[in-house]
C-alpha cells in the first residue's frame, strides 16, 4: 500500500471539489501537499496519472478555463452534483435483497467491485443486511483466466487482442460479455473478420492485451446479448428420431418427445401406402426379432419399451446422448442415427475388449 | 491492495462515518468488508486528508482516542464530502448480475423486491448496465417458484426428478433447506425421504413439484456443503479417475473440473480428474462413444464397455443393423 499516494489524491479530489469553479494547474501544484517537492516533470507525470486514477474511478474530472486571469493554462474542476451518487431509496425489504448480492462473485476483483458498490449505499443511509436470507446461495463463478482483462476492457471500451484456441490472433472491440451454463463468452466486433462475433472465454489461450485507448468505440445502441446468448443454444430441431425407451429411462429423451399411441406390444406403424417405404410390414404374429427392415419400422421390440418421436437438427448431439443410455434406449428410424449410435457403442465396446486382452 | 482501491474506498468511508458518528471499529469494518487493521490503516490516511492548505482547521478531523480507547470513530469537518461517489459502470454491472442471479432462485415475493430494486439501482447509475448477464439454468418457472416458496414458507415438497446418472425418474418427499446457483445451474440441497439423507436437486430436472401442507421437520444435525470452493472442493475425497481423450473429445478437460491435463504427441490429452459416482463416468464414456478411455483405476471402464456390448447385442438380436 501506498499511503502516501492515496493521501495525495484524496487530498486532490477534496481540491478539486471545494473550489467550485476551475483550478489551474500551477493552483493544484501549490495546494496539494503530495505535489510539492516534485519537479516539473515529475509533477506533471504524476498529476497526468493521478487524473487517470480518478476518472477510472468514475470521478468526473472537468476540464475548462473559464478563469479570465488563467486562460493559458486548463483548470479543473469537480462537481458535486456530477460526483454524487444520485438519491436512492430502498425499502427494508429492498435493501435485504441488495445484501445477499455482496456473496455472489465467487471472483476475487468481482467481489470487491459489488463490495464497493455496497459500501457506497451504506455511505448513503442504505442498510443492506448482508446475514439475511441464508438459505439463498447464488453465486457467480469466473476461473477463466483471461476473465478479468476482457471485463475490464468491456466497462472501459477498450479494444483488446488475444490468441484463440485455433492459434489466430483475434482483435476484437468487446461489447459485453454472458455467461452460460457456467461458461463465459465475450461478444463484440472482430476487427480482423469484419463481423460480429462471439468467443469462448475459456478457450482464449494468452491473457488478452489492450490495443487502444479507453472509449476507443461506440457499442452498437441495439446490441441483445440475450439473443446473442440465445444463438449458442442447440438449434431448433429439424429431423425427427423414432427411439424405442425403456420405460422409466432416459427422462431427457422422453420429455423432448411426443409417445407414439400403443398397438398393444406390437410397435410396429401403420402400413404406408406406396412404394417408397422400403419394407412391407409383416403381420404382428409372426413378426420375430429377424423380420426388421433398415428402416426399423417393424421391430418387435421386447416388452417394457415405449417408442418415442423426437426431434433434431444434428445427428452427432444425439447420437451421444442415445449411446449414453446404451440399451435403454433402441433407435428405430432414421437409419443414419442408428448408424452413428452403433458406431459408437463399437468404439466403446472395443476399447473395453482392448482394455481386457 | 492497490491505492486505486483505498482511494475509492476512502471515498465512501468519509459520508458513511459522518452518517453512523461514534460507530465501532468492528462494525464499519465488517460493512466495507475490510479487516480492523485495515480500517485503522485507512483512517491513519484519512487525517492526514482535508482542504487544500492543510492547516489544522482545514484537516479531517478523527478522534483518535475514542478509536484507541472506546473503539469508536467519530470523524468530522469534512462537510464537503456528503455524498458517496456515485456507482461506476463496474460497480453497477458486478452489483445487478449478482442480483439478477440471485433472482433466478428467489420466490415469488422476493422476486419483486428485487425487480424493484434493480429499477432504482439502474435510475442511480444511470449507465451501460446492460453490458453483462448471466443465464441461469432454473428450470421451469413455476417449478422454480414452488420450490422457492416451500423453501420461504418451510413446507414439505413432493418432488419427481430425474435421477441423472441413473437416467431414471423417480418421485420423493423432501425438505427444502437451501437454493443455490453455481457453475450457471441452480440447486435444491433438501432432506430427502426417500434417500434418508441429504441430497441436491438440480431444478432443470425436476419434472413436477407441489408444495404440501406438512411443515418441514427441524434438521438441526445436517451440514451442508460449503460452496465457496465449487464443485471442485466438494468432489476433493472422491476417487480419481485418468482419461485418455481423442482430440474431438477435448471439450471434457474443459468443461469438468480437472485435477491435470497434459497434451499427448497425437493430440489428444490425458486428463485426471475426480469422480464420486461411477454411474456418471459410465455415461460419460458411453457418450463420448470411443472418444474417451478409462486408463486409470483398472476396470474402471468396463462397465461402460459391457452396456455397449448389451445395446449392440440388442441391436443383432432385434434384427437391426447400422
Amino acid at each position: 500500500m501506498a499511503p502516501r499516494k492515496t493521501e495525495r489524491i484524496l487530498n486532490l479530489t477534496i481540491c478539486l471539489l471545494v473550489s467550485g469553479r476551475f483550478v489551474p494547474k500551477s493552483r493544484i501544484r501549490d495546494a496539494v501537499e503530495g505535489y510539492h517537492d516534485l519537479s516539473d516533470g515529475a509533477f506533471e507525470r504524476t498529476f497526468e496519472r493521478d487524473k487517470d486514477e480518478l476518472r477510472a474511478l468514475g470521478v468526473p474530472i472537468e476540464v475548462g478555463s473559464f478563469d479570465p486571469l488563467f486562460d493559458d493554462e486548463p483548470g479543473y474542476r469537480i462537481l458535486p452534483s456530477e460526483f454524487e451518487l444520485p438519491a436512492i431509496d430502498l425499502d427494508p425489504e429492498e435493501a435485504a435483497v441488495v445484501g445477499v448480492a455482496a456473496r455472489v462473485w465467487q471472483h476475487a476483483s468481482m467481489a470487491e467491485s459489488t463490495q464497493s458498490a455496497l459500501a457506497k449505499l451504506r455511505a448513503a443511509g442504505i442498510e443492506p443486511d448482508t446475514s439475511q436470507l441464508a438459505d439463498l446461495q447464488p453465486s457467480v463463478q469466473a476461473s477463466e483466466p483471461a476473465f478479468e482483462a476482457l471485463w475490464n476492457a468491456v466497462i472501459t471500451r477498450t479494444r483488446v487482442s488475444f490468441t484463440y484456441r485455433d492459434g489466430a490472433v483475434r482483435t476484437v472491440e468487446p461489447w459485453g460479455m454472458t455467461s452460460r451454463k457456467g461458461r463465459w463468452y465475450v461478444i463484440g466486433w472482430d476487427l480482423d473478420r469484419k463481423a460480429e462475433r462471439m468467443f469462448k472465454v475459456s478457450r482464449i489461450s494468452d491473457q488478452p492485451r489492450r490495443v487502444s485507448r479507453a472509449g476507443a468505440y461506440d457499442v452498437p445502441d441495439d446490441v441483445d446479448l440475450r439473443r446473442l446468448a440465445r444463438s449458442l443454444a442447440p438449434p431448433e430441431p429439424t429431423a425427427t428420431a423414432t427411439l424405442a425407451i425403456r420405460t422409466g429411462k432416459a427422462p431427457s429423451l422422453r420429455r423432448r418427445g411426443t409417445l407414439r399411441p400403443e398397438r398393444g406390444t406390437d410397435l410396429r406403424p401403420e402400413p404406408v401406402e406406396g412404394p417408397s417405404t422400403g419394407s412391407v410390414p409383416t403381420d404382428a404374429t409372426a413378426s420375430g426379432p429377424n423380420d426388421a427392415t433398415d428402416s426399423g419400422d417393424s421391430v418387435q421390440l421386447p416388452a417394457g419399451f415405449e417408442v418415442f418421436e423426437v426431434g433434431f437438427s444434428d445427428v452427432y448431439p444425439i447420437a451421444e446422448e442415445v449411446c449414453r443410455h446404451a440399451a435403454d434406449v433402441v433407435v428405430l428410424d432414421p437409419p443414419e442415427l442408428r448408424k452413428a449410435v452403433m458406431a459408437g457403442l463399437s468404439a466403446v465396446g472395443d476399447v473395453g475388449e482392448e482394455l481386457r486382452a | 491492495m492497490t491505492s486505486q482501491a483505498q482511494v475509492r474506498r476512502l471515498l465512501s468511508l468519509v459520508p458513511y462515518l459522518r452518517e453512523h458518528d461514534g460507530a465501532k471499529l468492528t462494525d464499519v469494518a465488517e460493512a466495507f468488508g475490510i479487516s480492523v487493521k485495515t480500517l485503522r490503516d485507512d483512517l491513519n490516511v484519512l487525517w492526514m486528508c482535508g482542504m487544500p492548505g492543510l492547516t489544522p482547521g482545514d484537516l479531517i478531523d478523527i478522534d483518535m482516542d475514542a478509536v484507541e480507547t472506546e473503539g469508536k470513530i467519530h470523524l468530522s469537518n469534512a462537510d464537503y464530502l456528503p455524498r458517496p461517489l456515485r456507482l461506476s459502470n463496474d460497480e453497477a454491472l458486478a452489483l445487478m448480475l449478482a442480483l439478477r442471479t440471485l433472482r433466478e432462485i428467489a420466490g415469488p415475493g422476493r422476486r419483486d423486491a428485487i425487480d424493484r430494486a434493480l429499477v432504482k439501482l439502474e435510475a442511480a447509475a444511470g449507465g451501460q448496465t446492460t453490458r453483462a448477464e448471466v443465464s441461469v439454468a432454473a428450470g421451469r418457472e413455476e417449478i422454480q417458484a414452488r420450490v422457492a416458496d416451500g423453501l420461504q414458507r418451510g413446507k414439505r415438497l413432493d418432488l419427481t426428478y430425474d435421477v441423472a446418472s441413473r437416467a431414471e425418474t423417480t418421485r420423493r418427499l423432501v425438505d427444502p433447506l437451501r437454493l443455490f446457483v453455481l457453475d450457471g445451474a441452480s440447486y435444491l440441497d433438501a432432506w430427502c425421504y426417500l434417500a434418508g439423507d441429504l441430497r441436491t436437486f438440480r431444478l432443470d430436472r425436476m419434472a413436477a413439484v407441489e408444495v404440501t401442507d406438512v411443515d418441514v421437520d427441524p434438521h438441526p444435525d445436517v451440514v451442508l456443503k460449503d460452496l465457496s470452493g465449487g464443485w471442485f472442493a466438494s468432489l476433493a475425497d472422491a476417487p480419481l479417475v485418468t482419461l485418455e481423450l481423442e482430440p474431438w473429445s477435448s471439450w471434457v478437460a474443459e468443461y469438468y473440473p480437472t485435477e491435470s491435463v497434459s497434451s499427448r504427441p497425437d493430440g489428444g490429452l490425458t486428463v485426471s480428474l475426480r469422480v464420486s459416482d461411477p454411474a456418471w463416468l459410465t455415461g460419460l464414456v458411453l457418450r463420448l462413444g470411443g472418444g474417451a478411455k478409462v486408463v486409470a483405476p483398472p476396470g474402471a471402464g468396463e462397465s461402460a464397455a459391457e452396456a455397449a456390448r448389451e445395446a449392440l447385442d440388442q441391436y443383432a438380436a432385434l434384427g437391426l443393423t447400422a
